[in-house]
């Protein structure tokens, strides 16, 4: 259990930021998983006085603040409407509606876990995340680049029209997964971003179709061709909650059972 | 650190240090009913409202509800007597050591959700772990309440 | 009968689900020490040095204690009647350590904050020593985990330190390879069945302080509080007469509570300063050192003849009783003793086993205690009989479950009393519609849905051992205190008690109080274990309550100045018959207190030669996925004779969660070791117990029979109801996809890699 020195609940990001490049020093989110991490913490940097919990929407996208809770994501009529429940589904297994009252945006992001469904299900959409010093990077650029003492600030997610599903496979409902896995198809794209391999999610790209080529267009056998693919594109490994055998198939079926559900939406 | 909020409706200040979990804080200022299951978010013991919001307490910073209003079992002990009837009729409390907690967040969501389906009250209470009771009796205990709830608006309106 | 058999609400119900302090912890006093347990990160080690001048040296350190501090003496943490059949394998703390997580060394201070900051200052040096992990070579290993030679056995249970061996038995009845011979249709499998953590949801918890006539007083969060005092002057060296435990509310125990787990840490801390002192497992601790259900491997020979009669059965048994012996010889036995029995017509059959010492946590006591593991190899063996002969199991176990009257040769040749196992499998099978749904539907989906049933028993309370003794005096007014030694475990002893004493002394409820169990007060009772307390100490109440009602009306008679025989009481008042004079109780109450020689109270004690088995059926309908090998529970039946239901809604309640502690054990709660005997199951994060969303749907009813020999025909309720699960999800699994599972837990993984494999042996 982490011990913690002293609370600073900061008046804005300069101040955050002067703080955390003390390597003692910690942004605190939701506090959910940061908690349970060992060690000592000198100053826990407070962002919650600073605004950053809100959804905004415009046509071009969504900016979520990195203090937005997870129960606000599985809440949000715009997300949900724009990406077919994607969202919710990806928040809704998460230990319980307590613990998504806590945990943050900014936390499940920034942590780039394993685990994370959240993660996952943004990797298969257009995001982005806003660092106060870095700027906008493009997420899966973000989950790539090694941890440094930058804020995460926002995350954006871009509404390119695409269609998104986000599907799982727990041992029980509120566990980690085994696997979790974002399916989204825009433009002819073809996207999948699975987690929990167990190693942190990754996004790949399935297929490059036509511009013009549609979503209805696919047929079963396309899709589980596709499928295949998919899982053969991730690296998968085992630990207490299943075998690297088992995932990559896990990663077939989902991947499968994804694009089937926006086919079938489609037609 | 001096930490002022409103507890169960009353002023309160209280000293704390500044890594203090509101858990802690809470039970140090006699409100016993806020109880720890685990270390590690799962099991929903620790329950409490912060800002009427059902919250964590085993996980929350005390020094972040400054300026806040914090309910714990013992400031809603009318609606939880109501409830408890309920409950008790079924045998649902059984050990009774997660009913605060799970009553907490009953009470939450009765004022979130309006009639919400059997799968919703799951899928709300899904984090209050139990493991007396096998959830049945809980589950029967919480639709005769709302129901019994419901009646009783119903009544009030024809009333008007 | 007013109150038994009545859905009355548990009288402490309000102030449990208002969250009134009631518990051990909300109890403390304010200033007590905070007392914590240094453990050890290795599976096997001899502690060589220990260094604790710099932790010492932290404010608020009040004392650390090591090996050099306790008796060498040794004792059992199980809360068992002595002489306990647990060998005495145990100090408080030991130079040697046996598992990852042991007890090497106790810190006591002011607050929380100093002993975790002086618990990282204590440096201990190991020699460190070769474990033994794997239960199937632990015995005759070369490596001992109790070479020492004050380990001792008081009883006869075949146990021998030399040999890794805690226990080790063979039963024998009738002729067995005759018989066997005579078998058309003989399967022979093996089953294992893992650890498995209680999880109640207050973790294990006591606080000890000295009293104002210097005895150690010690209130525990304990299922034995007798046997709480017992142990503790036994490890502490103590007459029993210094100690008092006291039992508070308890947030529940499932048997993990029947072992002695935290007492002796705080106590010693006490013995030692003097001071009050409290220690609150993390559920950490209560995950690594603690007390979970055996291991086992069982291996199960079953024959049945030509027409389908199962004729013989031969069942070995290897308990992984891990570091310290607590309940190891006696939860083995029954994995044979309440298996084999379900089975009417057996004309011969072995029991055996051995029961390993190793270097993991040391197991426990978790409802069902055996039974669990047995049933679930048993009822498996059953259907893959079934399967062998081309026939229904459902039809199989018609034909030979035990019936009323039948004795029972593996269960201790005691006669079946009280059976209505037929009709329990006849109402599961109609409430689930097997005939509609047996053995499979295809859901068009990809899914399929089957079912699939087992049956279970249990005893009530342990055949002439246990005892329950209880108290009722008359206070004025004419109020009753009832004062048991039994400890509510949150199940609602206290309440059925009451119940029955009601109707026993044909009152109110409110006119009895109950007294929860004080040593230095309470009569004795041996604890809420092997599901004794409704059967043993009802009976005691019944016999107590006769008792009063008699000295009630001998009183009565004696203030009216009438011949006793002449008078009758009818729970308010004496009267006399011939003549209608009468005195209210309420009057004889008072006058007891006034010019009296002879207190106006009853105790009686009660103990069985037999143990009634509660008997049930089970029957899971489950929904398979065939791609991902995920099953997920739509609906599960259970049909118990738990003879007369004393209080249906505290019944249906421990059924429906046991039922649900039962799904958790059968697809995903495992204790998991890495290969050097580290537990990664060490949360509720790594260790799932089951939501609300992954039970389905529970149904109960009851099919009562009567049983002579207990309270108002009652028998026992709490341990079988966790029997069925495993063996019927086992079987409904079976029914989906042909993939038998030998293994618990059946996760969706072991599903799709069976079906892998007979999709590989088809073509």
């Amino acid at each position: 259990m982490i011990t913690i020195q002293n609370y600073r609940k900061v008046e804005d990001l300069a101040e955050a930021y002067e703080l955390n490049q003390k390597k003692a020093n910690r942004i605190v989110g939701g506090m959910m998983w940061l908690r349970m991490s060992k060690g000592r913490v000198q100053t826990a940097i407070d962002l919650s006085g600073l605004g950053l919990d809100t959804i905004e929407e415009d046509e071009q996208e969504f900016r979520i603040g990195c203090m937005t809770t997870l129960r606000q994501l599985e809440l949000h009529e715009g997300l949900q409407k724009y990406f077919g429940g994607a969202v919710r589904e990806s928040v809704r297994h998460i230990v319980g509606t307590q613990f998504r009252n806590g945990a943050t945006v900014g936390g499940s992001i920034f942590g780039r876990f394993g685990f994370s469904d959240v993660l996952t299900c943004f990797l298969a959409m257009d995001s982005y995340v806003e660092l106060y010093q870095g700027g906008i990077v493009p997420l899966r650029e973000f989950v790539q680049m090694e941890r440094d003492r930058d804020i995460l600030v926002r995350l954006i997610v871009k509404k390119d029209g695409r269609k998104a599903v986000c599907l799982s496979e727990r041992a029980c409902s509120t566990d980690f997964p085994i696997l979790v896995c974002a399916v989204s198809i825009s433009e002819g794209r073809v996207e999948v971003a699975i987690g929990a391999r167990p190693m942190k999610a990754e996004v790949v790209t399935l297929a490059e179709m036509a511009e013009d080529q549609a979503l209805a267009e696919l047929t079963e056998d396309k899709i589980e061709e596709l499928a295949e693919k998919a899982a053969e594109s991730f690296r998968f490994g085992s630990n207490m909650r299943g075998s690297a055998q088992y995932r990559q198939h896990l990663a077939y079926v989902l991947v499968k059972r994804g694009l089937k559900k926006l086919w079938k939406e489609e037609a | 650190m001096e930490i002022q909020f409103i507890l169960n409706g009353k002023k309160t200040t209280a000293e704390a240090a500044d890594g203090t979990m509101l858990l802690l804080l809470l039970r140090s200022l006699g409100c016993y009913s806020v109880k720890c299951g685990c270390e590690t978010t799962n099991c929903g013991l620790c329950t409490v409202w912060i800002d009427g919001v059902p919250s964590l307490s085993c996980s929350v910073l005390a020094a972040r509800v400054e300026g806040k209003q914090v309910t714990t079992l013992e400031g809603l002990q009318e609606e939880a007597e109501e409830f408890a009837a309920f409950l008790a009729a079924e045998g649902a409390e059984q050990c009774g050591f997660c009913s605060p907690g799970f009553v907490m967040n009953v009470l939450a969501m009765v004022r979130e959700l309006s009639d919400p389906t059997e799968e919703e009250i799951k899928e709300y209470l899904a984090g209050n772990l139990c493991r007396c009771t096998g959830y049945m009796g809980q589950l029967r205990a919480i639709k005769k309440y709302m129901s019994q709830k419901k009646e009783n608006a119903d009544m009030g309106k024809e009333g008007v | 009968m007013k109150y038994v058999n009545q859905a009355v609400p548990k009288v402490d119900s309000k102030a449990l689900i208002t969250g009134k302090p009631v518990y051990t912890d909300d109890l403390a006093p304010k200033d007590c020490l905070v007392v914590k347990v240094l453990r050890s990160p290795y599976a096997h080690a001899l502690i060589q040095d220990i260094k604790m001048d710099t932790a010492m040296k932290v404010p608020g350190i009040v004392c650390i204690l090591t090996y050099k501090d306790c008796p060498n003496k040794r004792f059992t943490m199980a809360g068992q009647t002595y002489p306990e059949p647990s060998p005495y394998d145990r100090l408080i703390l030991d130079q040697r350590v046996r598992f990852v997580g042991d007890a090497v060394a106790i810190v006591a201070g002011e607050t929380e904050e100093a002993v975790d900051r002086a618990m990282k200052m204590v440096k201990v040096t190991y020699e460190v020593l070769e474990p033994v992990l794997d239960f199937r070579s632990a015995k005759d290993n070369e490596v001992l985990v109790h070479p020492e030679d004050n380990w001792e056995s008081l009883c006869p249970v075949g146990a021998d330190n030399k040999r890794n061996l805690c226990a080790s038995e063979e039963n024998i009845h009738g002729d067995l390879e005759g018989t066997f011979a005579k078998c058309k249709y003989v399967v022979e499998e093996t089953y294992h069945t893992k650890a498995n953590q209680q999880a109640m949801m207050e973790t294990f918890r006591t606080y000890t302080y000295m009293d104002v006539y210097g005895r150690l007083n010690v209130v525990s969060s304990t299922q034995v509080t007798f046997h709480v005092r017992r142990i503790l002057a036994t490890a502490l060296d103590l007459p029993k007469s210094k100690i008092r435990v006291i039992k508070p509310r308890i947030g529940g125990g499932f048997g993990a509570k029947q072992t002695v787990v935290t007492e002796v840490y705080p106590a010693l801390v006490t013995m030692k300063t003097g001071r009050a002192a409290k220690i609150v497992y993390t559920r950490e601790e209560s995950m690594i050192a603690s007390s979970p259900r055996h291991e086992m491997e069982i291996t199960v020979r079953v024959g049945a003849d030509e027409q389908g009669i199962i004729k013989a059965m031969d069942v070995y048994t290897l308990s992984n009783t891990g570091a310290f012996g607590e309940h190891g010889p006696t939860t083995v036995g029954l994995s044979g003793h309440k298996s084999i029995p379900l089975y009417g017509n057996i004309e011969a059959f072995r029991f055996a086993f051995d029961v390993v010492y190793t270097n993991v946590m040391s197991a426990g006591a978790y409802r069902g205690y055996g039974a669990t593991q047995g049933i679930f190899a048993v009822e498996s063996a059953v259907d893959e009989l079934a399967a062998k002969m081309g026939v229904s199991a459902m039809e199989l176990r018609e034909k030979n479950l035990v019936k009323e009257g039948q004795i029972m040769p593996a269960y201790y040749n005691e006669p079946a009393n009280s059976c209505a196992l037929d009709r329990c499998l006849a109402r599961a099978k109609e409430m689930i519609g097997w005939d509609e749904k047996y053995p499979v539907r295809d859901m068009g989906n990809g899914k399929v849905r089957s079912v699939g049933a087992a049956m279970a028993m249990q005893g009530s309370g342990i055949s002439g051992v246990d005892t329950g003794s209880v108290a009722i005096k008359v206070n004025d007014d004419g109020f009753y205190s009832l004062m048991i030694g039994a400890s509510d475990m949150g199940t609602g002893c206290d309440t059925i008690l009451a119940q029955m004493a009601a109707d026993c002394l044909d009152c109110e409820m409110d006119q009895i109080i109950v007294s929860g169990v004080d040593t230095d007060v309470s009569p004795y009772d041996c604890g809420s274990y092997a599901s004794s307390t409704t059967y043993v100490t009802g009976m005691a109440v019944v016999k107590t309550c006769e008792m009063l009602r008699k000295k009630i009306v001998e009183r009565g008679a004696q203030y009216l100045e009438i011949p006793a025989e002449e008078a009758e009481f009818d729970g308010k008042k004496v009267v006399h018959l011939p003549s209608g004079k009468k005195i209210s109780l309420k009057e004889i109450g008072n006058r007891v207190m006034c010019s009296s020689n002879d207190p106006l109270m009853a105790s009686e004690a009660s103990s069985s030669p037999i143990s009634p088995p509660p008997f049930m059926a089970g029957i899971a309908e489950i929904e398979l996925d065939k791609e991902t090998g995920k099953v997920e529970l739509i609906d599960y039946v259970a049909v118990v004779d738990c003879g007369t239901v004393v209080n249906p809604a505290l019944a249906r309640v421990q059924v429906e969660g046991g039922i649900a502690q039962g799904i958790g054990m059968a697809l995903y709660e495992d204790v998991v070791y890495n290969k050097d005997g580290k537990n990664f199951s060490n949360s509720f994060m790594q260790y799932k117990i089951p939501t609300r969303l992954d039970v389905g749907t529970v149904r109960v009813e009851f099919e009562s029979s009567y049983e002579p020999t207990g309270p108002f025909g009652a028998k026992s309720i709490g341990e079988i109801v966790i029997n069925t699960p495993s063996p019927a999800i086992a079987n409904a699994i079976y029914n989906a996809s042909h993939v038998r599972l030998r293994e618990l837990p059946m996760t969706a993984e072991k599903v799709y890699m069976g079906m892998q494999k007979l999709q590989k042996a088809e073509v």
